[in-house]
């Protein structure tokens, strides 16, 4: 458990512009789960690129097993024995389970693949995670994501791995999938195969890890720090260069939410297999957070409030007037505004600017007759930018190049341009890293303070108890709770979320 | 631009949030329309070796007469192209083009038509092909079938229905004002060339100063995202086919005009001219992005390769033979801009 696996020295990579490693150390030792930090764009995906053979280091040392190597394509790195399971996971969804672990690598007599041997190896690689229950007969389309992380995995495994780079892999797990994860990442290093682990989760690391290497501006700033004793505090100064401050903005005292005025009001909504008779309020400048596992309604429900899907029964008024069911437009017209969880894919135009996006719900303001007003949308868009701090400032920049946290932004200075008045959050900080974690937080907090009514999702439970005024429990499609945040910790939502589930 | 300078204004103590926290993003200086300029510059530089060709493999090529014919030339596909451009930005195809201006011709030309006269023709054109586009338009959104599949059926239907009218037979235009479309001139120009140029302000104007080109960008992008945003997609997809049923009215139009027949035959292929040009034009076939100026000079290369040949007396099959490689090399061309730009 003590041998040097590999060793990264002084990894230097410029692309036009931008020197995105600067000097990067990495050590792995074999069987060790090792944890890689720092913000977004402190250079991870950049270093697993340079890890995978995706890229080419300018400049630097990779010394793998004690020799020097310079892998020049993902499948020279692969024959190291360096895999990699991205955030996307790169599978062939109308491929079975079989065919994906091997896919390049098919055994096979003169071309014919030899489909019953292909399927045996299958099953004893799923079985060596721990998982001899995937039908590797199965499509991989029909898998959920954690079925699928699986697949990866066995795949890495095929490639007889002897490293794996697993990038956020808990990101598009369930809070009892993470668990099962754990499992197979425990299991794996059992059999001497090391993990380099990439999560936003402190506390996952605090769980699974051996030892951390943090990133900061392309560099290495601390080494193979004890993942068990190193305290949070002195790993979120080293990602951010600061001290911590207390992530979540104080509440404000005072007016109650009963003063404040309705804002929106949820009346009994149903919809068939997801969720039954969901009924809240929101105030004016209140934050109403719901707690849910995934598969709880959460995010369905959010989205039914919203229009995106049509309830079976019941209704949702915005200051009083009531909305037509299952239309975005008159949700947006009267006010409301989502920003959804897959930023990406449900809320932003990749090619479009960041000026475009973010005027996109609102252009009628800037619009006579059809015709747009640049200049003004231009002065409106960088205003709102400018007062969310959205970096680069320049908004006539392509919405792509922003991080996780810029792109909230951008979504969030969409519903401010177009003054809406309720808006819905779905997983604000997924994927967003800790230092502007903080700053969303604070932002949500002061849209609330100036009389924005704020319904948050999140499937962080410290987030939703933090920033919210008042909760919402969801199980299984229902409020099992509610409650103002003050009266309720974490123990007793997980309590919920867990109760009658079991039985 | 140091990484340093810029922490500093960011971390500026004036900030009501913690925008100290604030990450940093990297990323290269280069402006957002990076992509799209150089694509039209690409294009310029193509044209300005075609004309250098021109010039030097044949006498007549800057004859007035023959610029004139190059022009008028690619009116007609010029005029689909913009509607082409429509359509694949807002991230569909519309293989139906050819069929709508046959079906609008013969239409247009019947004898019931023609006794009312040049205005009843023109009406009939541009209501025929622009329903055309509505009824394409209509089974994609509110069908929610696949743009492809639609058209491929228009194709197949609106060129049945052309030969169905008019029996398989040519119509000749008997109108006497109808032919004057393709032969009048002023200052010197054809008018047809003032409809392509027409046909392109208009839709430039649309597509880029207008809360309807910006949705088609949209919708084009990401639909999910338009959605979300409270855009009408469906609405925004249904009008992009009328536009381009709209453009192949007008296609209809000169290319009757210019043959003095209708015939069920027009048109034939022309969709693929109209999208050649527009993918030369640097208009991505998945959506989201293009410009109608690239597929304009995208159509004005295509013509000019032609021309060409055609002052070469070289055979149809090498015209052929050149056009495919030249869609290639442009594509890869692009592809090679693209990945430095995103880089």
């Amino acid at each position: 458990m003590s041998t040097t696996l590999l060793r990264m020295r002084g990894i230097v990579k410029t692309f036009p512009g931008v020197r995105a490693l600067d000097g990067v150390d990495l050590e792995v030792r074999t069987g060790e789960v090792h944890c890689l930090l720092g913000q977004n764009g402190a250079g991870k995906s950049t270093l697993i690129k340079v890890l995978s053979g995706a890229q080419r280091p300018d400049e630097g040392t990779l010394v793998w097993e004690g020799e020097t190597v310079s892998p020049r394509a993902p499948a020279a790195a692969m024959r190291l024995g360096i895999a990699t399971i991205y955030q996307e996971l790169d599978l062939v969804d109308g491929l079975s389970v079989a065919e994906n672990i091997f896919l390049g690598h098919e055994p096979a007599t003169a071309g014919f693949s030899r489909r019953a041997e292909m399927l045996r190896s299958a099953r004893r690689l799923l079985e060596r995670l721990g998982h001899g229950e995937i039908d590797p007969a199965v499509e991989v389309g029909e898998l959920p994501s954690a079925t699928k992380q699986l697949v990866s995995m066995a795949r890495a495994l095929s490639l007889d791995a002897r490293l794996i780079v697993m990038d956020e892999p808990s990101a598009v797990l369930a809070h009892d999938e993470i668990a099962g994860l754990f499992r197979v990442i425990e299991e794996l290093t059992r059999q001497e195969i090391a993990i380099v682990y990439i999560s936003h989760r402190l506390e996952e690391i605090r769980e699974i890890g051996d030892r951390i290497t943090v990133l900061k501006d392309g560099r290495t700033v601390a080494e193979n720090l004890p993942a068990a004793r190193t305290s949070t505090e002195q790993v979120v100064s080293l990602m951010t260069g600061r001290d911590m401050e207390s992530a979540f903005p104080e509440r404000i005292s005072g007016s109650a939410p009963e003063q404040r005025g309705e804002l929106l009001r949820v009346t009994e909504l149903c919809r068939t297999g997801e969720f039954e008779d969901i009924s809240f309020t929101v105030g004016r400048g209140e934050i109403v957070g719901m707690a849910g596992l995934v598969g709880s309604g959460r995010s369905e429900i959010l989205q039914t409030v919203y229009g995106a899907r049509k309830p079976r029964s019941g209704h949702v008024e915005l200051a009083g007037q009531r909305l037509r069911p299952g239309s975005v437009r008159a949700a947006v017209r009267a006010g409301m505004g989502l920003a959804p969880e897959e930023r990406k894919s449900q809320a932003l135009v990749p090619y479009e600017s960041i000026a475009h996006n973010v005027s996109l719900a609102a252009l009628g303001r800037y619009t006579r007759l059809g015709w747009v007003n640049r200049p003004a949308e231009r002065a409106a868009a960088e205003e709102v930018t400018g007062s969310l701090r959205l970096q680069p400032p320049d908004t006539a920049q392509p919405v792509r190049v922003l991080s996780g946290g810029n792109q909230q932004k951008a979504v969030v200075a969409r519903w401010l341009l177009a003054d809406c008045g309720v808006l819905l959050l779905d997983e604000p900080t997924r994927g967003v890293d800790v230092g502007a974690k903080a700053e969303i937080y604070a932002l949500v907090r002061e849209l609330a303070d100036s009389g924005v009514g704020v319904v948050l999702v999140s499937s962080e439970i410290p987030e939703v108890l933090g920033l919210s005024d008042r909760v919402l429990v969801l199980r299984e499609g229902r409020i099992v709770r509610e409650s103002p945040a003050e009266e309720i910790d974490e123990a007793e939502v997980l309590d919920l979320f867990i109760e009658g589930s079991a039985a | 631009m140091t990484e340093q300078s810029r922490t500093d204004t960011v971390s500026a103590p004036e900030s009501r949030l913690t925008a100290d926290a604030a990450p940093r993003t990297r990323i290269a200086r280069a402006r957002f329309s990076g992509v799209n300029q150089r694509q039209i510059l690409g294009l310029l530089a193509v044209l300005a070796i075609l004309v250098v060709v021109g010039s030097t493999t044949t006498d007549n090529f800057f004859e007035v007469s023959n610029l004139m014919l190059l022009l008028s030339q690619a009116s007609i596909i010029g005029v689909l192209s913009v509607g082409m451009t429509f359509v694949v930005i807002s991230g569909g195809i519309d293989l139906s083009v050819g069929a709508i201006i046959a079906l609008a011709s013969v239409w247009a030309t019947t004898g019931a038509t023609q006794e009312f006269g040049l205005w009843g023709m023109l009406f009939t054109a541009v209501v025929v092909a622009g329903a055309c586009g509505l009824i394409n338009g209509v089974l994609i959104a509110y069908g929610g079938l696949v743009s492809l599949i639609v058209t491929i059926a228009g194709l197949a239907s609106y060129r049945g229905m052309a030969t169905l009218i008019s029996g398989g037979q040519p119509q000749v235009v008997r109108v006497d004002g109808f032919g004057a479309i393709a032969t009048t001139e002023f200052l010197g120009i054809p008018l047809l060339v003032y409809m392509f140029a027409a046909t392109v302000l208009v839709g430039w104007l649309l597509l880029n100063r207008t809360t309807f080109g910006r949705h088609v960008f949209a919708v084009g992008g990401n639909a999910e995202a338009a959605r979300l945003a409270g855009i009408d997609v469906r609405r925004i997809r249904t009008t992009v086919f009328v536009l381009s049923g709209l453009c192949c009215a007008i296609a209809a139009i000169m290319l009757t005009a210019r043959t003095a027949t209708g015939a069920s035959t027009h048109g034939n292929l022309y969709e693929l001219d109209a999208i050649a040009a527009v993918i030369l034009g640097g208009t991505l076939l998945s959506g989201g992005r293009g410009t109608l100026i690239g597929s304009v000079l995208g159509v004005v290369v295509f013509t000019t390769v032609n021309n060409i040949f055609v002052l070469n007396n070289l055979s149809t099959p090498i015209q052929q033979i050149a056009k495919g490689v030249i869609i290639v090399i442009a594509v890869l061309l692009q592809r090679r801009a693209n990945r430095t730009s995103a880089a």
